[in-house]
């Protein structure tokens, strides 16, 4: 994965700085409170998961980053811009790809058709190539069923698929929304290292996951949700030894 | 012989029906919506090619009149098309906030209706209630051929742009995922207008073509064809283009059928009874995609 946008700038942070602040959000919907005032950031190149039971606001907080659902109070910033204004139409031009809970594909077109909308944002031929053949080095399953419909697939592979595509779009910054839901353990192993292999080739990645082991194997920091505020945060290696993490959430 | 040539009339005359159909159609694919204001644009387009067949200047080059005229009232019933969404259907996606409930159905199906009444009445008020003769600008025995081959080529077009094209596939992706849509970058209040100018389009030439063949112009014309286009996009599955296609030859060969018999004013009885036939058998239509709806 090292091909540049084609006609965007790589992000100005530098590695290890901060790509993505998230300032106090708050986002209510439906009457609901589901985030009360969180704050994390990412640093450019890392994998930062966030973990917590059912129903604690990740799915919420991605979707909010995505800019799917409004922000009551707080500021979201990416790469020294307000997210605030942007939509989620736009949202892609400035480098963040959401891939959403339930992957989101379009059943009713092809493998290679779901490719290309995921180029929407640049539409160049030469890019929409040759970042095919990059995916499909990640996920060979793809490549063999580029022309299949992609309703076809199974759940694996669909998931595969929505991360392909959201590659297509060539990102700076990967919003994953629990990759592994639903899906057969071979293949769940098989999402992960692909995911690691994103990050090794320079695209940052905020991880949400409730399969907590997972998570906080392959990430390097994490920061833990419950109802809406965030618990505990740290590195993942000091997290998964925490006695707390280790009875709440791995099962002792 | 007689029923062979009443086929052939009959597949002309229904290939104008899908013109209209495909608009129907193309609109429930994106927006589960049917909208009923669509046999007014086709009405409004009629008219529309009318006075710009007119006033391009019928007798100095009938034929440069008729193209240009044609051209520019598909236009302009692109434009009411996209109007139309704009004004009434927009604003009542935007409040249910992409949620889906029984409101966000009935609410725009309600609307749709009050849409094509009003365009019904701007009509009488504009244009007046009376029968208008269209000018016969082609012999009456080619005016089959053509409605057939202008209708063939637009739907080989139409293939290409769903099929072919960036347009398309947003369209097609809109169709089942608006929010997934959208996370691809896709404007999809963009892609639902050029649905909707589109299908006007499309909407308007069958309008045209329509009075080609039976010469006259009225605002109440919308009613019959319309119900007969609605008609044909549920008889082939609605939601499907090549369903539209064949419903709408389906029902112009019924309709030309029925006149060789004593029946004729029977015509819209008998496709009505198709139609139940056919929901009975098959309740998604005949090329509709069985299965359950996801909500």
């Amino acid at each position: 994965m090292k091909i540049e946008h084609p006609n965007r700038p790589a992000p100005k942070a530098e590695a290890g700085t901060p790509l993505l602040t998230v300032d106090n959000l708050a986002v209510s919907y439906g009457g609901i409170k589901a985030l009360k005032g969180i704050s994390l950031n990412v640093n450019r190149g890392e994998i930062v998961a966030m973990i917590g039971a059912n129903g604690a606001g990740k799915t919420t907080t991605l979707k909010t980053i995505a800019r799917l659902l409004p922000i009551s109070s707080g500021k979201i910033n990416y790469d020294g811009r307000d997210l605030g204004p942007v939509s989620a139409e736009s949202l892609v031009e400035y480098g963040v790809s959401l891939v959403p809970e339930g992957r989101g594909i379009f059943p009713n077109l092809t493998v290679r058709e779901n490719l290309e909308l995921g180029a929407w944002n640049h539409k160049s031929k030469s890019v929409i190539v040759e970042t095919e053949m990059e995916v499909v080095r990640l996920f060979p399953r793809i490549g063999e069923r580029v022309k299949q419909v992609a309703g076809t697939l199974s759940g694996g592979e669909q998931q595969m698929l929505a991360i392909a595509r959201a590659l297509m779009a060539r990102p700076a910054m990967l919003l994953l929304d629990e990759p592994s839901l639903g899906i057969a353990p071979r293949l769940v192993a098989d999402i992960f290292e692909a995911v690691a292999r994103i990050a090794e080739a320079g695209t940052t990645i905020l991880l949400v996951e409730q399969n907590t082991r997972l998570a906080l194997k392959y990430s390097r920091r994490a920061y833990v949700l419950r109802t809406g505020e965030i618990a505990m945060s740290g590195n993942s290696k000091d997290l998964a030894d925490n006695e707390e993490i280790k009875a709440a959430y791995l099962g002792g | 012989m007689k029923i062979l040539n009443a086929i052939i009339a009959g597949v002309a005359q229904g290939s104008m029906i899908a013109l209209v159909s495909l608009g129907y159609t193309m609109v429930y694919g994106i927006l589960k919506l049917i909208n009923f204001a669509h046999s007014e644009v086709f009405m409004m387009g009629a008219f529309f090619g009318l006075f710009l067949t007119v006033g391009f200047g019928l007798d100095t080059s009938p034929m440069f009149a008729g193209v240009a005229g044609t051209l520019a009232a598909m236009v302009l019933a692109g434009l009411l098309g996209a109007l139309v969404e704009k004004v009434a259907y927009a604003p009542l996606r935007a409040r249910s906030g992409g949620r889906s409930n029984t409101n966000t159905r009935i609410t725009p199906l309600v609307t749709a209706l009050g849409m094509s009444v009003l365009l019904q009445n701007l009509a009488q008020l504009l244009f007046t209630a009376r029968y208008r003769s269209y000018p016969q600008l082609l012999p009456i025995e080619n005016a089959r051929t053509i409605v057939f081959v202008v209708a063939v080529v637009v739907m080989i077009a139409l293939q290409f742009l769903v099929y072919g094209t960036w347009f398309g596939k947003a369209m097609r992706a809109v169709s089942v995922n608006v929010e997934a849509a959208r996370l691809m970058g896709i404007r999809t209040g963009r892609v639902i207008s050029m649905t909707f100018v589109t299908g006007s389009m499309l909407a308007a030439l069958g309008g045209i073509l329509y009075c080609l063949s039976q010469s006259q112009v009225y605002p109440t014309m919308g009613v019959v064809i319309g119900t007969r286009s609605f008609v044909a996009a549920v008889i082939g599955g609605i939601g499907s283009i090549p369903g539209a296609v064949l419903g709408g030859v389906l029902i112009g060969v019924i309709g030309e059928l029925t006149k060789l018999t004593p029946y004729s004013g029977l015509q819209d009885v008998i496709i009505f009874t198709v139609l139940i036939v056919v929901l009975l058998v098959r309740p998604s239509g005949l090329l509709g995609k069985a299965g359950i709806e996801k909500v």
